[in-house]
């Protein structure tokens, strides 16, 4: 790389963004781990890339940890039964983004027998230790969802940097700061484990600076860790400024690299994981048992006890929202994720799915909107744009279908992270507009 | 759960701000400048700004009305253009020729390209200009300040600048606190500043195009050997920069975008008022950087993150 290689003590500068309120409110709340469920929903499709196929069928008894779906993809991940129990049917289930994909309804024994196959991976080499991850079935929990070892599959001498997203931008979720308070050490162990294995030199754990607890923790853990590893790891405190956590805007303020369009971070030598997927990591290797829950924040004024919960992957958000109190007045609207990029749900039947960290059940005054007037070109939407796009100029191009002024403009590089809409004084539905945008740019693409 | 859940795309947040509000704090920022025309001009000035404030709001009304669109006379922003209009007049005008102004400004220009955001020039300013060039005698007698207080019958005087031409000097605090002749609005330098300061600290506007266009008219009056603090502070100056040269639709939206815009109102603005006929060049500076918007904004696009040269191109 030939730059500096030293660990930053202030992030650089990125651009744009929104003081989206905090809302952290459950920030302070120890997590609590969710019993078993009369059932789970294991969805086929939690992760970019191709769905798994059911291995299971209707009547098999299954246990924890055990494999009920898989692909012979590299772009996929394994799917495993997060409770014990006998397998009800195999269906097809509506994602909140209108796709159908296969699901293994399985019905809990409440026993939480542990599948016996289950032991710490034996890893001798890197080619092992990609191999782990992927049948650990872990994928980016932060929200995207990218399967982990896909990640970690680049030349090892092409990445210089592990970047660790602890930022959590996004208004309401506490999952990641509740990782970093309770359990620091399976993060710094993580992170120890994939600069070993991956041979990088050097790590950074992006924290947005509204988190002074996480931050202090996880110095804590670094400063001991630092005595006795190959490399270095460093906690960076980043401005509270909405969306830091973007993987292009993280690795920008982190190392001063920019991500070029449609690269991925292995470009420019960095390879980013979440705090959860990281601590996840470390775990999986000591006990070999792969990803079947997930902590989230529930949290939104329609439910009764807003709280961080460890719940088994393909719990029913009912059954969830149930645990943590029940609705306190009648939802609006469901939200899996962040409000700023999180998905509205149609119903409460969906069940979690592995990169979600959020249910937020929003009542009718939150979850409230203005109408949309005309633009007043007030430029608030450019400002806010941490990728540098004009969004009026590419509303115009939108409006008259122009594929060539749309991707010349740059809209491919929009990330979707809603900060235009959010700042616009006329309530225009900007982001909305652009994926549409993005839609007609793809289908374009295709037809050549 | 009932209930039908509202189901959208993200995002499920807004920062809050409205364009009514926005217009509010507009509103709110030239309140100072009002009271300062009472004061200098008499009650005169207060039926006068009634008078344009009252038409732009019905002309807009009629206007959507005919036109068989939604109504937008709630979003303040014909209130905040019949405020200008009026601040950009002589007090003794007639008020059916204010009136007169007020349907240029919001039916010539406002609605009839589209309504709020699709005007491509500021209607007040464009109405003042369409007056001055209609009405040069009713646009350019002057009163005196503080005459409606000793007098019933008018006394008209000259402005600053017509006094400059003949040699004749106001002194810096006259002018600084609007003890001067002019149009209502435009004299008290103090009153515009309190407001300008307003709209910076609720982020309204940005400090660049006012900054940019005084400091022009600063540095390159002094550069023609000019008084570069008797060119800032009288005139239009003051009220162009900050109230008018600001005016979302018709400047540019970057930050570069907008230096350009306003050192060019400050070019043009000093060269017609030493070079040209006419004693004042706000209204023409800021019309013209109007007209050129949307080729600054192509000329100042921001490079969007991580797109390669050459696709730039392509």
């Amino acid at each position: 790389m030939g730059e500096n290689m030293k660990l930053p003590l202030k992030p650089f500068r990125s651009r744009g963004g929104v003081k989206a309120p905090h809302r952290k409110h459950t920030w302070n709340n120890e997590s609590v781990v969710m019993p078993p469920p009369s059932e789970v929903i294991i969805c086929m499709s939690q992760h970019i890339g191709a769905p798994c196929t059911p291995v299971v069928k209707a009547g098999d008894e299954v246990k924890v940890g055990q494999t009920v779906g898989d692909s012979d993809a590299f772009m996929s991940v394994p799917m495993h039964s997060s409770v014990s129990g006998k397998v009800k049917r195999i269906e097809t289930i509506t994602m909140p983004n209108g796709s159908k994909v296969p699901a293994v309804r399985i019905e809990s024994d409440g026993l939480m027998t542990p599948y016996e196959g289950i032991a710490p991976p034996e890893i001798n080499s890197r080619e092992d230790f990609i191999k782990a991850v992927r049948n650990s079935g872990v994928v980016g929990l932060g929200g995207a969802g990218f399967p982990v070892h896909v990640k970690l599959s680049v030349e090892s001498d092409k990445v210089d940097t592990l970047i660790i997203n602890a930022a959590e931008c996004e208004p309401y979720i506490t999952a990641d700061n509740r990782e970093a308070l309770e359990n620091s050490w399976g993060v710094i162990s993580g992170i120890k484990s994939v600069m070993e294995l991956m041979e990088i030199d050097r790590a950074i754990i992006g924290v947005e600076d509204n988190k002074p607890h996480a931050i202090k923790a996880l110095r804590e853990v670094c400063e001991a860790a630092n005595r006795d590893m190959h490399g270095e790891v460093c906690v960076l405190p980043l401005k509270a400024r909405y969306p830091q956590g973007a993987e292009k805007v993280l690795i920008k303020v982190c190392t001063n690299r920019v991500v070029p369009e449609d690269k991925l971070p292995a470009d420019v030598g960095c390879v980013v994981m979440n705090i959860g997927s990281i601590a996840f990591v470390s775990s999986y290797l000591k006990t070999g048992m792969p990803l079947v829950t997930k902590r989230i924040t529930v949290d939104g004024e329609a439910v009764k006890n807003p709280q961080n919960v460890i719940a088994p992957i393909g719990t029913k958000i009912k059954d969830i929202i149930e645990f943590c109190g029940g609705y306190k007045c009648e939802p609006e609207k469901l939200i899996f994720g962040g409000p700023m990029m999180g998905l509205a749900l149609p119903d409460d039947e969906m069940p979690l799915l592995k990169q979600n960290n959020a249910i937020l059940a929003f009542s009718k005054e939150e979850a409230a909107r203005l109408e949309p007037s005309d633009c007043i070109r007030c430029g608030r939407c450019a400002a806010a744009c941490p990728m540098g796009l004009t969004p009026p100029l590419i509303s115009g191009y939108i409006a008259q279908r122009d594929v060539k002024g749309m991707t010349d403009s740059g809209i491919m590089v929009c990330m979707e992270c809603g900060c235009c809409s959010f700042a616009c004084p006329a309530n225009r539905p900007i982001v909305q507009n652009m994926r549409v945008g993005k839609g007609m740019v793809r289908t374009a693409a295709r037809k050549k | 759960m009932g209930n039908m859940l509202t189901v959208s795309s993200s995002p499920h947040l807004s920062s809050g701000a409205t364009t009514k509000r926005i217009m509010l704090d507009v509103i709110i920022s030239l309140v100072p400048a009002s009271i300062a025309a009472v004061v200098f001009f008499g009650w005169k000035s207060l039926v006068l700004i009634a008078v344009c404030i009252v038409s732009c709001v019905a002309l807009e009304y009629i206007c959507r009305r005919v036109m068989k669109r939604k109504n937008t006379t709630g979003d303040l922003s014909a209130v905040v253009t019949g405020l200008l209009l009026a601040l950009n007049l002589p007090s003794g005008i007639n008020p059916l020729i204010a009136v007169f102004g007020c349907i240029v400004a919001i039916v010539v220009v406002k609605q009839m390209f589209g309504g709020i955001g699709n005007n491509f020039v500021n209607p007040a300013i464009t109405a003042r200009i369409v007056l001055l060039v209609s009405f040069p005698v009713h646009m350019t007698t002057w009163e005196k300040p503080f005459e409606w207080l000793r007098t019933a019958d008018s006394v008209t005087g000259a402005t600053p600048l017509a006094m400059m031409a003949q040699g004749d000097k106001t002194s810096y605090l006259d002018l600084f606190l609007g003890n001067t002749g002019g149009c209502i609005g435009e004299t008290c330098v103090l009153a515009l500043l309190l407001g300008g300061i307003y709209l910076v600290i609720r982020r309204v506007i940005s400090p660049i195009i006012p900054l940019c266009f005084i400091g022009t008219v600063f540095v390159l009056s002094f550069l023609l050997g000019g008084d570069p603090l008797f060119h800032i502070m009288s005139g239009g100056v003051m009220l162009g920069a900050i109230f008018m040269a600001t005016d979302y639709t018709t400047s540019p939206m970057n930050p570069l975008g907008k230096v350009i815009f306003g050192i060019g109102c400050g070019v043009i603005t000093v060269l017609i008022r030493l070079y040209a006929n006419l004693p004042e060049g706000v209204s023409f500076s800021i019309i013209l950087m109007n007209i050129l918007v949307p080729h600054i904004e192509n000329l100042t696009r921001t490079k969007p993150f991580g797109k390669e040269k050459k696709n730039e191109k392509a």
